[in-house]
Parts: C-alpha cells; structure tokens; sequence
C-alpha cells in the first residue's frame, strides 16, 4: 500500500534531517580523530605506566575498529554526553549548559535589533528606490559587510566605553552585581526582572547593549538588503497594480499587499542570520569578555581541550539544523502554495 | 450623440533610457462614451501604457502627460494623488491580463474582493461579504462560499479572471479598462469570460476599453476601434466596418490571419513601412467618426 | 552605435562591431563591451584601484617600507601617530606598524589567493560531476554538500584548525575546506540547465565522452557566475582569515598578520588606540574594495541577479 502524501513528505524530511546531523557527527568524529592530541595521555598524564596507558586505552573503545568507535561515539552524543573537559574536568554538557544563556541572551537581543531596523530599512530602500535613502541603506550594508566584527567591537569599547562612557565594559555585569540575582534562565535580564531587581537589570542592559548592537548592525546589513531585493521584486508583480487600480493607499500596497508576500523569504533570511549571530558571537564574545559558547570554545581551543571543542561544535551545529527546520515548518505556515 | 465619459487630449507617456527618451504613446486623443471600444495594436505599440497612463498609473522614471484627461468634465491630471485614488476602483476600474500574476497569492479571494469593496464604501464587513458572494455568483462561480475563502493558485485561469473581473466591478465603477483580458486563457473559456463581461457592462452602462492584439476579437466584441501603431492612432473605425478600413497596416493586420472561407497558400507577411510611425496621429474622437 | 564607432575608426570599430568575423573576434568584442558597462561604474573602479593598489604594494614591500617589519625597538615602543620616523606609529615592541601593514598585505594576498583557488576549483569539480552525472553519485554529493552547509562555518573552521595545528597554510585549508559547498551548488545548477540543452547532445552525438563535454564544454560556462561569486565571497575571505588571526590559530607572531596585529594591539586600546586601530582600518578597506568590486562585476557578468 502507497504513503500517504503527508507521511511520505515527513519521513523524507525526517530522514534528510538524520543524515545531516550524522554527517555533522562524522566530521567532527573525524576531527577528534586527527588531532595531535593522544586523548590516553591527555587523561593518564606523560608518567603513567603501560598498563596504566593500556587499560586506558581499552576503555576508551580505542582498540576497537573505527566504526564502532563511530557508533560508540553517537550514543554518547544522543544521551548529551560530550566527555569530560580536560581544563575544569566537569562533563562538558554542564559547562555548555552553564555558557550557552550567555550566548542566547546576546544573539537574541542582536538579532531583534537587526530586525526592528533592518526590515523597515530595507522597505524604504526598495520603495524609494534610488533616492537618497536608499544610498544611505546601501552604504551601511556595504559598510557592515566589510568590517571585521572583532574590530568594530574593539572600536566601540573604545569610543563607547573608554572615551565617552555610555555604556558598561567587558562582562556580563558590573563587579559588584555578580551573582546578585538567582539564576533561573541562566539570561540575566530575565532573571533581573523576574526577581525584580531593576539596579542589576540596568547593570546588565549597560553591558549587553553595545555587543548586543555590534551584532544587529551585522544582521542589519544582511537583512536590510535581502528585505530590499525581496520587496523590489514584488512591487514589479502585476497584483501590486491591482491593489493600486483598486484605489488602494501607496502604504497600504506596500504594507498590506507587497510585504505579505516577502514575509516567508524574510523568516528564512531572519533564521539564517541568526544562526550566523550565534557563530558571529565567537569573535564578540572574546572582545567583550562575554561568558557565552563562543569564548568557551575558544578558550578550549586554545588549552587543547577537543571534548569541549567538539561538544561546542556539535551544539552549534545542532542549532542550526533546527533552526533550518523551523524556518522550513513556518514557510509552511505563512505560504499557502507550500501547504 | 452619446455623451462622452472620458477624453484624452495629446498623451504622451515617457521612458527615459540609456539611450536616450523612449516614446511609448505619442500624442494621440480621443474619447469614450457608453460604448465598447478596441484599442489593437501589436506589442510595444503604446496600447497598455494608454491604458495605465489614464488611471494614472506609469511610475517614475516614466512620465504621463497629456492637455487634458477628463473624466465627466473633471481634469485628473489636475486631482491630487490622495483624490486620484478615489478615481481608481470607484469610477474607473482595469482587469489585467493573467489571474496567476494579478491576484496576490497569499490573500485569499474573498479578502481581496472585500477590500475593494470597503476601500470605497463605508459598508460593514458583513454586507461586504455578502456583496462580495453576491457579486462572484454575478460572474457566474459556483459555490461563492469556498471560492472566498480559497487561495488565487487554487483557481484555474478562467475563474480567476472572472474573480478578477468580479473584484474591478464591485465598486460600480462606470470605466472599465481591459487589458488583454483573455490572452493568457484557455481558448475554450475566453468566450465565456468575454461574454460575462459583455453583459455586466452592458446591463451597468458602462463605458468599455478593451486593449487586445487580436483584431478579430475585437472586431467581433467592440463597437469601435482603434487601431495603435508605434504610439500613434493609425486609423479609426466602426467596428462592423472594419473590411473597409484603409491604412495599409490594419489591412495587413487583417491579411494576416488564415481563414476557413479563403484558403491560401502562404499567408500575407506584414511589411513595414517607416513613413507609417511618422505620420500624424488619427483623432480618436467620437465625433470623428 | 554604428556611426559613434565609424567615426573614431580603427580598433575602437572592431571591437564594438555587431558582426564579428571569429569566434576570438566575438569573444574579445564581448569583453571589452563588458569592460565599457563596467568601467561606467564608479565605485566598482574604486575598488579595482584599491586593489591594483593593494598588489603593487605587496610587491613592492621592501621598497615601500620605512623600516624592517620584524626590527624590534623597545625603547620606542607604542610611539603615537606621526612620531617622527613612524607616521603610524609603533606596536608594544617598538616595531613600526606602516611596514608591518605592508608587508601584511602580502600575507592577506596570499591567504585571499590560495582560498580563491581551491574553494571554487573543488566546487567547480564536485557539482559538475554531481551535474552531469546525476543519480545516487549527485544524492550522495549534495548530501555532503548540505551537510558542510549545514554547519556553522567559523566554527567548522575553528575545529579544523584545531585538529591540523595553527598556521598560515592550514587556515587557508580550514577556510576552504568551510567555502567550497555554495561553488558546488552553483555549479551544480549551472550543469543541470547546460546539461540538458540542444548543443550538448549535439556533441554528444559527434562521439564525445563525458570528461571532454565537462571540460570543455561545461566548465567554461561555469565560470562567469562562479567568479562573481568568488568575488563577493572575498571579503568574507579575508574577514575570516583575520578572525583566525585574531583568535592565534592563523599566522603566528612575528608575522605580521592583520588580524594578529589587532590581537596585539587589544590590550592597549584603551591608551594606546592605533596599535589595534590601524589595521583594522587596512581590513576593512580591502574588503570594502573586494565587495564594491563583486557588485560591479554582478552587474556586468550577471545582469538578472542585480536588483
């Protein structure tokens, strides 16, 4: 008997998702493997014993073939279990766990920023198409597609913080805040509000609102152009004339007509540069001292902890495959051609 | 002598390009009363943009301009933007060539027809609705009910157009402008559609442009035509006259066509002739005829 | 056309001519058209000069260069802009940072061509082959395609250089190794439509094998998109070659990296400005140029994706 349509379509999508994740899994198995590091040494010390390194050995599944290894090596990652971290010897699922609010917090109020401007920057441009704010819409993308975003951050600490004081340094919080508030979301705005304490919340706005904005000005160069050729392209379609020989208002076509049929491009744009800002962030975390996923792969990067290297990396990765998957479900909800 | 609805005085409608000014429409005048009126031409002879340029719809960089656009006395080069709107839908309205591309794919049917109906009318959305089903079984669709609520890539093209024509007509306007209303269809529902609009113009007392490439149809639906070339009126008729008519180009758009009473072996290749593009434009007046 | 050409005369005539006489005489007719659309682009010529620039610079390193890039001077360390001897000033280590930003052009060059080399070539050869040949050979390579797309390209990156050790070469490696897959699509769907065309089977009919088709036929017709795309993606290039930098997994001291010298420079930014300053500006003005560079050459090679 023949699927269903639905069901096929879902096993199709369900599986194309497990080949990439296991392919995700595979690369950075292989990684693991090259490494310079031997992971037995890395664990018994340099003075160990032979047999020390040899019981070691067997019970890391290192004398079994690679493909079992590679098996052993999925369940481990399907029950969260990244190994230990060589620096802090904790599980490296509670080390992500602990850094990775850090990083939400950050790309999530990045990624606002850069929608709440960005759209309507890149409407305007594509409605005046020509005039001067769409040179100034271009120039800005342009700008924000040339900057290396370690640099601008340097720049903002510099004028922002160093010289005109606006805002809060390198950091989460001030010193005296630290641990002020119970953590509940691991996101210290929320836990500052949910408890309440609106001192630490403006301490931690002062901190997170330049990294925050550095992010969204990327994000602001993506979006706002995508938005520009996306709206172009419909204010050129034929139903944008019907609307108007209706006796429909130039805000009304653009807004009510034109924009409702970029909304399912623009939700994929929006969930690719997201992704992008929880990647992005790697280098804004390390100018700013900011706890997150980025400097914590960084740090282990460079003490040559590869179980918090890959565990970061498989993490991220995992991101963006769902975030991929979400874009695609609400494409579902938005288009009625695509139900 | 009906009286005229609309006339035109010299339009031209402009394109500025790389290589200097295009002229898509070149100073031609004429009028329209409650009648049904052709404007043929071949692609890139200035008929669409005619039609666009009256509802004042070119966009920059293209440029409209005329002596004077009058519709019942009034000037609408002279409105403002924001009255030109109340002209557009309400008093003169335009069905577009492709259903596919002229309905916006992520509304559905019934919110576009009811949004042309309230942008004119005070109505509540419920005697919108009602309007609307009303106006949709006016054209002839089965079970209004589902086509309101059904999205335009869930029609075929004959129903969309008759959806499209439903929404032009909701507002009563009194100037209906066809554009190509039947080219992008199935031969087998054009005639339908055709007569469908024939009859909702007709029973409103309407006036009717109806801008095609196809001289027989047109020759067949219309009243009068008027026959476009390189911007320019090359020639005016009635149309049940049309076998008389003389400019050496409609003859040719004529001879062009096979026909079942007179076969031929080779059918008539139109030859250009450049003196025709320099010649005045004919007045497409009423009078004139 | 024809009179503006008629009257200027001579080569200026050939190569605009409507009726080329050979295939050669076409093809140069065609780019030197191309070349008029886009010189009258300003800002893309700006970036070609920069450029131009860039090259004749990290050519001309020793001669350009005030002093020794690696000369250490402690005694004038981290001396402000404009003192005397040092326009741009010197790093913690007393070395003139203007001969350390030309010499570092080399190093950016360098990284820009290996990486524009291989990501496309590699690209170019996996989607032709999953092109032409289709089947499960194309399922199983779009497959590895997605799944390098799929994955968070700095990071892969990162991981990369983790596992080969730091360096130069291996940055190079690892940010090709994360470029190559959006060459492969494009080139993919590039053989697809030339694939199925009339002139293929043509030749195909003629007796040609299937690498003499690709080869021959196939790749020249890749690329034209594949270069505006290795154009615009050059400045994420050289970005991501100084975030390597940057973090120490790219060039190592003393080497006078870009991206390196900003990580020096970090720890003074607050006193001591230009230190991290001045290349970062060197940074972003060549990916300025490589960006306005890629828009003109879009408009010209590629007119449908320009809006």
């Amino acid at each position: 008997m023949p699927l269903p349509n639905w069901l096929r379509t879902t096993l199709l999508t369900l599986g194309s998702i497990a080949v990439t994740l296991l392919g995700l899994l595979f690369v950075t198995f292989v990684i693991g493997r090259v490494m310079p590091i031997d992971p037995v040494l890395a664990i018994v010390g340099e003075r160990a014993s032979q047999s020390t390194y040899d019981a070691v050995f067997q019970e890391l599944g290192l004398d079994k073939p690679l493909i079992v290894q590679f098996g052993y090596y999925i369940w481990d990652v399907i029950r969260l279990d990244f190994g230990t971290s060589l620096l802090n010897a904790r599980p490296v699922s509670e080390d992500l766990a602990r850094v990775f609010p850090a990083t939400l917090e950050l790309a999530t109020l990045g990624i606002f920023i850069g929608i709440v401007l960005g759209v309507p920057l890149g409407v305007v441009a594509a409605v005046r198409k020509g005039s001067w704010i769409d040179q100034v819409a271009r120039v800005v993308a342009l700008v924000g597609y040339s900057m290396p975003i370690f640099w601008l951050g340097l720049m903002g600490l510099l004028i922002f913080y160093g010289i005109l004081g606006w805002v809060g340094g390198p950091g989460r919080v001030g010193i005296f805040y630290v641990d002020v508030v119970p953590s509940v979301t691991g996101m210290i705005l929320i836990d500052a509000a949910l408890d309440g304490n609106w001192d630490v919340f403006k301490n931690a706005f002062s901190h997170i609102i330049l990294p925050a904005s550095l992010l969204g000005y990327y994000s602001l160069a993506y979006i706002s152009r995508m938005t520009r050729s996306f709206m172009l392209e419909q204010l050129s379609a034929e139903y944008i004339t019907t609307a108007r020989v209706k006796g429909m208002s130039e805000w009304d076509v653009v807004w009510k007509h034109a924009f409702k049929n970029i909304r399912v491009q623009l939700i994929t744009v929006i969930a690719l540069s997201y992704a992008n800002l929880l990647e992005g962030s790697v280098l804004t975390e390390i100018i700013f001292s900011w706890p997150g996923i980025g400097s914590y792969i960084t740090t282990a990067l460079l003490s040559a902890d590869m179980n918090a290297v890959l565990g970061g990396t498989v993490v991220v990765g995992l991101i963006f495959i769902m975030l991929n998957i979400f874009s695609d479900l609400l494409y579902k909800v938005f288009d009625p051609r695509a139900r | 002598m009906m009286a005229d609805l609309l006339d035109i005085e010299n339009l031209w409608v402009r394109f500025p390009t790389r290589q200097g000014i295009f002229d898509a429409v070149r100073g031609i005048s004429f009028s329209l009363g409650r009648e049904r009126l052709g404007i043929v031409g071949e692609s890139g002879s200035g008929k669409s943009m005619t039609g666009r340029a009256i509802l004042r719809l070119i966009r920059p960089p293209g440029i409209a301009e005329a002596d004077h656009i009058r519709l019942d006395g009034t000037n609408l080069l002279d409105l403002s933007e924001k009255a030109m709107r109340d002209v557009r839908g309400e008093r003169i309205s335009m069905v577009m060539q492709d259903p596919k591309f002229s309905l916006n794919p992520v509304m559905t049917i019934g919110d576009q027809i009811v949004e042309a109906y309230r942008l004119h009318s005070k109505a509540s959305k419920a005697k919108a609705k009602a309007k609307s089903l009303e106006m949709l079984g006016a054209v002839s669709i089965r079970d209004p009910e589902r086509v309101m609520r059904a999205y335009p890539h869930e029609m075929s093209g004959g129903m969309g157009q008759r959806i499209m024509i439903a929404m032009m007509l909701i507002p009563n306007p009194q100037i209906l402008i066809a554009d190509e209303p039947t080219s992008a269809l199935d031969v087998s529902v054009q005639r339908q559609v055709l007569d469908i609009m024939d009859k909702l113009v007709t029973v409103r007392g309407m006036g009717l442009i109806f801008i095609s490439h196809d001289l027989n149809l047109v020759a067949d639906f219309c009243d009068r035509v008027l026959i476009m070339y390189a911007g320019r009126i090359v020639e005016v008729c009635d149309a049940d006259r049309l076998h008389e008519a003389r400019h050496p180009y409609t003859q040719g758009l004529l001879n062009s066509l096979p026909r079942l009473s007179e076969p031929r072996d080779r059918l008539e290749v139109l030859r250009r002739d450049p003196a025709w593009s320099e010649a005045p434009s004919v007045s497409g007046r009423l009078s004139a005829c | 056309m024809a009179d503006a050409s008629g009257q200027t005369g001579g080569l200026r005539a050939w190569l605009l001519t409507d009726t080329p006489t050979s295939r050669r005489h076409a093809r140069i007719s065609a780019l030197y058209q191309g070349w008029l659309s886009f010189r009258s682009n300003t800002m893309a010529m700006v970036g070609l000069g920069i450029l131009v620039l860039l090259v004749l610079i990290a050519f001309a390193a020793p001669l350009l260069a005030p002093h020794d890039p690696f000369a250490q001077d402690l005694g004038n360390r981290l001396a402000p802009l404009g003192a005397p001897g040092h326009v741009l000033g010197t790093d913690s280590l007393g070395r003139d940072i203007l001969s350390r930003l030309i010499y570092g052009a080399r190093i950016t060059l360098y990284i820009v061509a290996l990486v524009a080399l291989i990501a496309p070539i590699a690209g170019l050869l996996v989607g032709t082959v999953s092109g032409y040949v289709g089947g499960w050979v194309d399922m199983v390579l779009m497959r590895i395609t997605d799944i390098f797309l799929a994955f968070p390209r700095l990071v892969l990156a990162l991981a990369f250089v983790a596992a080969l050790g730091a360096g130069i070469e291996n940055a190079v490696l690892a940010i090709s190794l994360t470029a190559w897959p959006p060459y492969a699509r494009i080139a993919r769907a590039e053989t697809l439509t030339i694939r199925k065309s009339d002139y293929i089977s043509a030749i195909r009919l003629q007796g040609a094998g299937p690498l003499r088709i690709i080869t021959t036929h196939i790749w020249p017709l890749c690329v034209s998109s594949l270069i505006v795309r290795v154009t615009l993606d050059m400045a994420g290039i050289i970005l991501a070659a100084a975030g390597l930098g940057f973090l120490g997994l790219g060039a190592q001291p003393p080497s006078p990296e870009w991206g390196a010298m900003i990580s020096e420079g970090r720890r003074f930014i607050l006193d001591h400005w230009w230190v991290a300053t001045m290349p970062g500006l060197a940074i972003f003005t060549v990916s300025l140029a490589f960006n306005l560079l890629g828009d003109g050459l879009r408009d010209v090679l590629d007119p449908k994706a320009s809006e």
